[in-house]
């Protein structure tokens, strides 16, 4: 019987993230998965690495957040050197933009308290609309103007999920995909983890399943109180680069498609699109950028974002099941390179990093189950 | 490629003049910018925005989206479901369209 | 937006006889179709078609004058150059014609917006001057454009030979038939033909053709295992192997005109989630429909090869089955009333598909034609090829929703209609598994792409 180093329960990209930075190290690692369909909010990711506004409330996650953004280029790096597959990450700066002066102060205000809960390392600039123009020559009259943080970029969300798969393979990662999960339980100091087609043994699992953590947590003495909230995405026709830095809910990728989201819409585990918020979504983005107006939708989706209760991730270890942990958040994309170089080590053995230190779900206000 | 089949009673269709790439072309009342192209000997409409390879018409039944040309400053039109009118500009296409 | 009863999808041989059934039961269906004109593919341009030399289409296409006089009746709202960019699941039916966007409420759905060609995977079909034998008709048919110079049709299945015969009959030239029917397949479609003989009408036109191709003395070469279109910025040359035999065989050509079958265009019922079957004899995707050809989505059916290839008069039959299902739906009609209509419409039915098994084993495209050598591509929109699709198994992508996330393999703006099929066999044939294991793309809409502008005005519709 193989008894795997440890089995990361999930194949999106928390998942393949952590699976990477384990098999990176040099451990024996299997990555299992569901089938071709399943609820991937991987796959139907907007693709933005974005610090500016996060952590208002929790400056931790601006901290950790960063810390991510910093890794990323190095990230990129190793991958494409490893497998060949670019992730397409740039980070020219972003901006987010406000239709009124009254939104501007709002904004300015907000991201000023978050300069000072970092002690000065988060820092943006406010633009005026000639300013802002200057950056996005497109740019529609009604935009009063934005903010723009050098801590923003974007990448290619569905190569940056093949390129953590292809290389965890190629650091000697064990990809078992096919089916759900159904339970985890220990036995005799090693996990099961348990599936339509076999069982997989390894000294510890990582739950990193996406909504399907909600179910599984609680086998292993965590708690996942996890709720699905839908984002719809429209992309275009390919066009000539036109918008060279990503809006929070626009941006142009690499192969010249214009991506615009994002709804956020509590609709259950329904991955639907619907014809109205289509719309208001084409809607915002002529308005920001006019010239758009004529420009074809080829696609549209709705994913399920994973979402905690206040939005901030969930990292926790096990104490009733040691070995056991969960991970879980819906910024899979900005949060990948701290995912692969910073939790992944922490999983291994090493000290928490301290920016996560608040991310348990004991700030639920409820008890993590007990053992019976 | 292809050729009009000689018919008896051509007379009763009228003819109708498109620009491809700013050439007068003869075309026929009822053609879709499609046929009428290939009628008048174009191959290609459009080069990739991928590796810029040359593409012409394919299905002819508006699935395959090889016959994409710009008609009247609009890119990315199918040719082949859009009938030709008097005076149509219709534009080959190279790479990934232009805002506009 | 305003509420329709019916709202029909296609004015081909099903869609016509659709409507014309719910008329009778006093409902006014709204007809919707791309095309210009009314007829489908099959009566395509039959009221304008500049070849009016009636022996040269044929007289089964003059056939589909009935079903289109009956859409004139103007109780039923035929609307030509339409194009639907979205159903939903509660039937709100979005509309495009010319640069307007609309949208419309159904009380019932029929989709019956016919097949397509199955794709058809060989090296160099990309090139310009290699079309597909359905192309070289709906031309034929609607522009009265021939090949100028002798053509190589190459596949196999009846609309390629019904296409040779109607060449030679209008005088057009061709160079060669390159079948690529399998030899073994004879043998085992001669036990099927008992069946078929219930169709015989159809089966002894098909003997018809190929006799008619034998007496005219085109170069028909039988048993062709492989084909590649060759040249550099457009086709200029076709090799092709006959049998076990490495030897190639070269010809100049301008034009090459491919076909191994039609299967259904299953774009839209897959955006409603319809479940859908793989059906392993005619090698694609059904919707699963009930005997009224209902769907698994509320209010919607599906009438004529939609759902599964049935020619185009078992077509027609579908449609009317689906009209009288759509207004015993809207309460039209009771079962009492219809019961003898439906008795015989199902009778005529079955001795009309009686000779699918035979055609369909017969003309089934060999595995080397579906699952093409790596290097050849799949995708013609984002120009995958066959290859990376086999290394996206090789690092564990079970299903075509993976490989496209991971190599834009379908994401291109024929929205994967090109290439689905050749993807679902080739990644079970990769991962070992079926082909219904494998699935198909996850499809939304639009179903034709829409501007950000046109989308802004069909929501201003929906909340009207």
């Amino acid at each position: 019987m193989k008894t795997y180093d440890f089995a990361i329960v999930g194949g999106g990209l928390v998942g393949s993230a952590i699976a990477y930075g384990l098999a990176k190290a040099g451990h024996r690692v299997s990555l299992l998965d569901e089938g071709d369909v399943a609820y991937r909010a991987s796959r139907g990711n907007f693709g933005l690495v974005w610090v500016q506004g996060k952590g208002l409330e929790i400056p931790c996650y601006s901290h950790w957040s960063m810390s991510s953004a910093s890794l990323w280029p190095s990230l990129t790096d190793e991958l494409l050197e490893l497998t060949g597959v670019a992730t397409q990450h740039q980070a020219p700066g972003g901006v987010h933009l406000c239709y009124s002066r009254k939104e501007m102060e709002l904004r300015q205000a907000d991201l000023a308290s978050l300069v000072k809960a970092t002690g000065g390392q988060f820092d943006f600039t406010m633009l005026d609309h000639q300013q802002l123009r200057e950056m996005i020559p497109e740019i529609g009259e009604s935009v009063t103007g934005a903010s723009w943080s050098r801590w923003d970029g974007h990448a290619n969300p569905l190569y940056l999920l093949r390129a953590l798969h292809a290389g965890f393979l190629r650091c000697g990662g064990t990809f078992l995909p096919g089916s759900r999960v159904h339970r985890v339980h220990q036995s005799g100091g090693s996990f099961v983890i348990e599936r339509d087609e076999e069982r997989v043994h390894a000294a510890r699992v990582v739950l990193a399943a996406g909504l399907g953590n909600r179910r599984l947590a609680t086998q292993v003495g965590l708690h996942a109180p996890l709720i699905p909230n839908r984002g719809e995405i429209l992309v275009t026709e390919r066009m000539r680069p036109l918008l060279n830095l990503p809006t929070t809910y626009l941006r142009q990728t690499g192969e010249g498609s214009i991506l615009m989201g994002d709804s956020h819409e509590d609709v259950g585990f329904d991955e639907g699109t619907e014809t109205p918020v289509l719309s208001s979504i084409a809607q915002r983005a002529v308005r920001a950028l006019p010239a758009l107006a004529n420009t074809r939708v080829v696609r549209t989706w709705g994913a399920l974002r994973v979402m905690t209760p206040d939005g901030y991730p969930l990292y926790q270890a096990s104490l009733t099941h040691p070995g056991a942990f969960v991970a879980c958040c819906h910024s899979g994309v900005t949060l990948a390179a701290a995912h692969a170089k910073r939790l992944a080590p922490w999983i291994a053995g090493d000290t928490l990093p301290s920016e996560i230190a608040p991310f348990t779900a004991e700030r639920f206000d409820v008890q993590t189950v007990t053992p019976a | 490629m292809f050729k009009r089949l000689p018919l008896p009673d051509t007379s009763a269709q009228k003819s109708v003049m498109v620009y491809f790439d700013g050439q007068q072309v003869t075309a026929r009342d009822g053609d879709t910018i499609a046929a009428a192209l290939l009628a008048a000997g174009v191959e290609a409409c459009r080069t990739t925005p991928v590796s810029g390879a040359p593409r012409g018409p394919y299905c002819m039944m508006g699935v395959c989206f090889e016959c994409l040309v710009e008609v009247d400053g609009v890119p990315n039109v199918q040719g082949c479901q859009i009938l030709v009118k008097d005076g149509m500009q219709i534009r080959s296409q190279h790479g990934a369209r232009r805002l506009g | 937006m305003t509420t329709h009863d019916l709202v029909i999808l296609g004015s081909g041989p099903a869609g016509m006889a659709a409507a014309a059934t719910a008329v009778t039961h006093g409902i006014k269906p709204v007809v919707v179709d791309e095309q210009p004109a009314p007829g489908g593919q099959i009566y395509r341009s039959i009221e304008s078609t500049p070849v009016k030399e009636r022996r040269i289409l044929g007289e089964d296409y003059w056939q589909g004058k009935a079903l289109i006089d009956g859409l004139g009746d103007p109780r039923i709202d035929y609307r030509p150059g339409t194009t639907l960019w979205q159903l939903t699941r509660r039937l709100e039916v979005g509309l495009l014609r010319g640069e307007q966007a609309s949208m419309i409420r159904a009380r019932h759905v029929i989709l019956a917006h016919g097949a397509m060609e199955r794709p058809f995977p060989i090296p160099g079909w990309t090139l310009p001057g290699v079309m597909t034998a359905g192309s070289g008709q709906i031309l034929l048919k609607s522009a009265g454009l021939a090949p100028s110079a002798p053509v190589v049709l190459a596949g196999c299945g009846p609309l390629l030979l019904l296409l040779a015969v109607q060449y030679l009959r209008a005088g057009i030239p061709i160079a060669a038939l390159l079948d690529t029917t399998s030899t073994g397949h004879y043998r085992d479609a001669l036990r099927l033909l008992p069946g078929a003989l219930r169709s015989a009408g159809t089966l002894f036109k098909g003997v018809g053709l190929l006799a008619e191709l034998r007496r005219a003395g085109v170069r028909h070469v039988r048993h062709v295992t492989a084909l590649e279109a060759q040249g550099d910025e457009r086709l200029e040359r076709i090799r092709w192997q006959c049998g076990d035999g490495a030897e190639w065989h070269y010809l100049s050509t301008p034009l090459l005109l491919l076909h191994q079958g039609v299967v259904p265009n299953t774009q839209v019922t897959r955006a409603l989630d319809c479940t859908h079957d793989w059906d392993e004899r005619q090698l694609a995707w059904h919707p699963r429909t009930d005997p009224w050809l209902a769907t698994d989505v509320e209010g919607v059916a599906v009438a004529g090869d939609a759902g599964g290839i049935v020619g185009a008069k078992a077509s027609a039959i579908q449609g009317r089955l689906a009209g009288l299902g759509a207004a015993m739906a809207l309460g039209r009609a009771g079962e009492e009333q219809t019961r003898k209509e439906v008795k015989r419409l199902r009778r005529d039915l079955a001795r009309e598909t009686a000779i699918r098994p035979f055609l369909d084993v017969l003309y089934r495209p060999a595995a080397h034609w579906r699952l093409p050598e790596d290097d050849t591509l799949v995708c013609r929109c984002e120009e995958v090829t066959a290859g990376e699709l086999r290394r996206m198994a090789d690092q564990g992508c079970r299903g075509p929703n993976q490989t496209k996330s991971f190599t834009r393999c379908g994401m291109g703006p024929c929205q994967g209609r090109m290439c689905g099929l050749t993807v679902s066999e080739l990644l079970a044939d990769a991962n070992g598994q079926s082909v219904a294991e494998t699935g198909y793309y996850r499809l939304r809409p639009p179903f034709k792409p829409i501007t950000l502008g046109q989308l802004a005005t069909a929501a201003e519709d929906a909340s009207r």
